[in-house]
């Protein structure tokens, strides 16, 4: 399964691409493992924790993340990182929920455009002073994730949007369950499906682990770098777009700190599951993995009264564990080549 | 001294990033003569705007306000020079100051407490400089990871509480002034620390051998410069510098908070690649970035002003932190394109791009007219 991700751009000695192939198993293997641990010691203090009620919970508590890990995951792909997908959910919920609170009767489905469309934009904004301007994706987005944020303020002038501000149906998009599973979590798997298949089965997709993965090599076999990483960050714009309109209608409501820091937990997510920050390693049922995990941790620091103070440090100390296991594993591996 | 065209070394150039991208430097010849010009016309238009900003007790107040970030810069522009980044900085700052509080709070003697947040701000560096010199991990992801590790540890030790009652001789440091004048304790320490990083950067062994690894790692390796160990220490200095910082601002607030700090990277970050540091290493001055400094202080001290939400302030300066990366490339790059024909397709994407920005804005001023017409 791993073959082609690694293959494409990189020229590797056949006997190499077997040890990263066992490897990039290995990792998703040893986050379940990790992941199993977790739930048979916490199920063990909390026996809450095992009930369809919580899971389904630590499920609607992960799925915006992993609607935006998504988005992340691509960017990183290229080598890139977009900082500012929290900021942007925080503007678009605040623009989609002041204009649907002022026009009564907009479509839900227009709403959920309209979050699109300025996500969009902002992600264009992002991929044009990097790709165009070339500033470092980091610098990049650093930026605009206090520029986006300062809109934010500007634009409510301090004021923010309540739960009775917002049309009924706007709610139950998130919360609905004509599947009886909340409709958040399908749209949540949906997109991940989407994602898979855009990485894994479209030539663009692969263009995007090409890119990561040299992009020098990339040009040189006829893809244009620069259009690619342009398209992940206007891509990431949208789907913060998305995830902005779904903030708004779990939420219900809309505050000038909506989503503040977020954007830290899209990245772990990506990076705990695999993905490699120096680009063009990563697969998306390991994110997936890595937001399950992000999820249960949470989940679990709570049910077994943790102050949630802690629960911070507790995800910076996993990205540290995540990143520091992945070099040393892929150092021994190579050692024992 | 000397200045910062000394390491020169083109071989560097060789990777495609750096063919195609330059730093301020090499587009301003001068980019802190440019610094200067423009330091002189914000306190124009600035003095124009507000009666209030040519004033001695005016500015000696507001300069402390930015020591923080100053403190934290000095080690920053060596660590970029390296061509690496520390994105850490403000979570250690808000550790350090929180352990102390709580030290205080516990009742501990202020100095003592106040050692111990510099001892756990150098411990974090300690982290920071392991993982990457030694565990060979990218700055970036390390110190992402440290970056909410740190804020959580701070959140950890004093939760939704507030250390408060510090000790007049010790809130000296952050609101005292140097002996009858008006010049702040926290800027004449400023002042001389920057100047020893200014000696260290331009004038040393050691400052040769940070332009060496931010030119180029490998041959810097290969010609003996001691890469891991030059590494480890400059995520050490910062992790404690990081911690004063955090002392100073302890001292200048009266209190500690957990979330002291928060965002402070950025706009030491702002400060560093606006003062013509090449964010991706090999580049720049300490006097470059001290008069950005300088800068960003009196753009800030005009805005506040004038009334600007210290957020809308926020975007200004990341605006101004592109745009400062962004504009020097794109007249780079209509220059180097006059010769190449006109071209349709060209026109009509910056057309559609411009319209598309229009758009958004159009949108977001028209969904609030009422509320934003008024301002």
């Amino acid at each position: 399964m791993t073959d082609q991700e690694t293959s494409i751009g990189k020229q590797v000695p056949r006997q190499k691409l077997n040890l990263l192939e066992l490897f990039s198993r290995f990792r998703e293997v040893g986050i379940i493992v990790f992941i199993a641990i977790l739930v048979v010691a916490v199920s063990l203090r909390a026996p809450s924790f095992l009930t369809i009620n919580n899971l389904t919970d630590i499920l609607m508590n992960i799925s915006i993340m992993i609607i935006v890990a998504m988005a992340q995951t691509m960017v990183i792909l290229t080598g890139g990182i977009d900082l500012s997908v929290s900021s942007v959910i925080g503007l678009v919920a605040m623009m989609v929920g002041f204009t649907l609170s002022a026009n009564s009767g907009i479509p839900d489905i227009a709403a959920v455009l309209l979050g699109i469309a300025l996500g969009a934009v902002l992600g264009t904004f992002n991929g044009l002073i990097i790709t165009v301007g070339k500033v470092p994706p980091i610098i990049a987005t650093l930026g605009t994730l206090s520029i986006y944020r300062g809109l934010v303020f500007f634009y409510s002038q301090g004021t923010w949007i309540n739960a009775f501000e917002l049309p009924q149906s706007v709610k139950l998009l998130s919360k609905g369950k004509p599947l009886g599973v909340p409709n958040l979590i399908i749209i949540a798997l949906l997109i991940a499906a989407l994602t898979f298949i855009f990485l894994k089965f479209t030539r663009v997709g692969r263009n995007i682990y090409a890119v990561g993965s040299n992009a020098d090599a990339a040009e040189f076999a006829g893809i244009r770098p620069q259009r690619i990483k342009l398209l992940v960050y206007v891509l990431s714009g949208l789907i913060s777009g998305l995830a902005g309109v779904l903030w708004l209608s779990r939420f219900e409501s809309a505050q000038t700190n909506s989503a503040l820091g977020f954007e830290l937990q899209t990245v772990t997510a990506a990076v705990v599951g695999g993905v490699s920050t120096s680009g063009g390693v990563g697969t998306i049922p390991g994110v997936l993995l890595g937001a399950l995990l992000l999820g249960i941790i949470q989940n679990s620091l709570t049910l077994i009264q943790i102050s949630p103070f802690w629960q911070l440090a507790a995800q910076g100390l996993l990205i540290i564990i995540a990143v520091v296991s992945d070099k040393l594993i892929s150092k021994r591996i190579v050692r024992s080549k | 001294m000397k200045s910062q065209a000394n390491p020169q070394n083109t071989s560097a150039a060789t990777i495609s990033e750096r063919a195609t991208r330059r730093s301020l430097t090499d587009v301003f010849k001068n980019w802190e003569l440019l610094l200067v010009v423009l330091i002189i016309i914000v306190v124009l238009v600035n003095t124009r705007l507000s009666p209030y900003f040519l004033n001695a007790k005016n500015i000696s107040r507001t300069s402390s306000d930015f020591m923080e970030i100053g403190l934290m810069m000095l080690p920053m522009v060596f660590i970029v020079v390296t061509g690496n980044i520390d994105l850490s900085v403000a979570s250690n700052m808000g550790m350090s100051a929180s352990f102390m509080g709580l030290l205080h709070n516990m009742g501990v003697n202020i100095w003592l407490a106040a050692l111990a947040g510099l001892a756990l701000g150098t411990l974090g560096g300690v982290l920071n400089g392991y993982l990457i010199a030694k565990v060979k991990l990218p700055s970036l992801v390390v110190t992402l990871g440290t970056y909410a590790f740190f804020r959580g540890i701070a959140y950890g030790f004093l939760g939704d509480q507030a250390a408060r009652n510090y000790p007049a001789k010790f809130t000296y440091l952050g609101q005292g002034r140097v002996g009858g004048s008006l010049i702040p304790v926290s800027v004449a320490i400023f002042i001389g620390l920057a100047i020893i990083f200014g000696i260290i950067l331009h004038a040393t062994k050691f400052g040769r051998h940070l332009y060496a690894i931010g030119n180029n790692e490998e041959a810097a390796k290969y010609s003996g410069v001691p890469i891991d160990k030059i590494k480890f220490s400059l995520f050490v200095i910062s992790g404690f510098m990081a911690a004063f910082a955090g002392l100073v601002l302890a001292a200048r607030f009266g209190s500690t908070r957990p979330d002291n700090g928060t965002g402070l990277e950025l706009a030491v970050i702002t400060a560093t690649v606006l003062g013509g540091v090449d964010i991706d290493g090999g580049k720049g001055s300490m006097y470059g970035a001290v008069l950005s400094l300088l800068l960003i202080g009196l753009l800030r001290f005009g805005m506040g002003l004038v009334n600007i939400q210290s957020q809308v302030q926020s975007t200004i300066i990341g605006l101004l932190l592109i745009v400062s990366i962004f504009l020097p490339h794109i007249g780079q790059r209509i220059a180097a394109n006059k010769a190449t024909r006109f071209r349709w397709k060209t026109v009509l994407a910056v057309v559609g791009i411009i319209a598309l920005f229009v758009l958004f804005f159009v949108f977001f001023f028209w969904s609030r007219a009422p509320v934003l017409a008024e301002i």
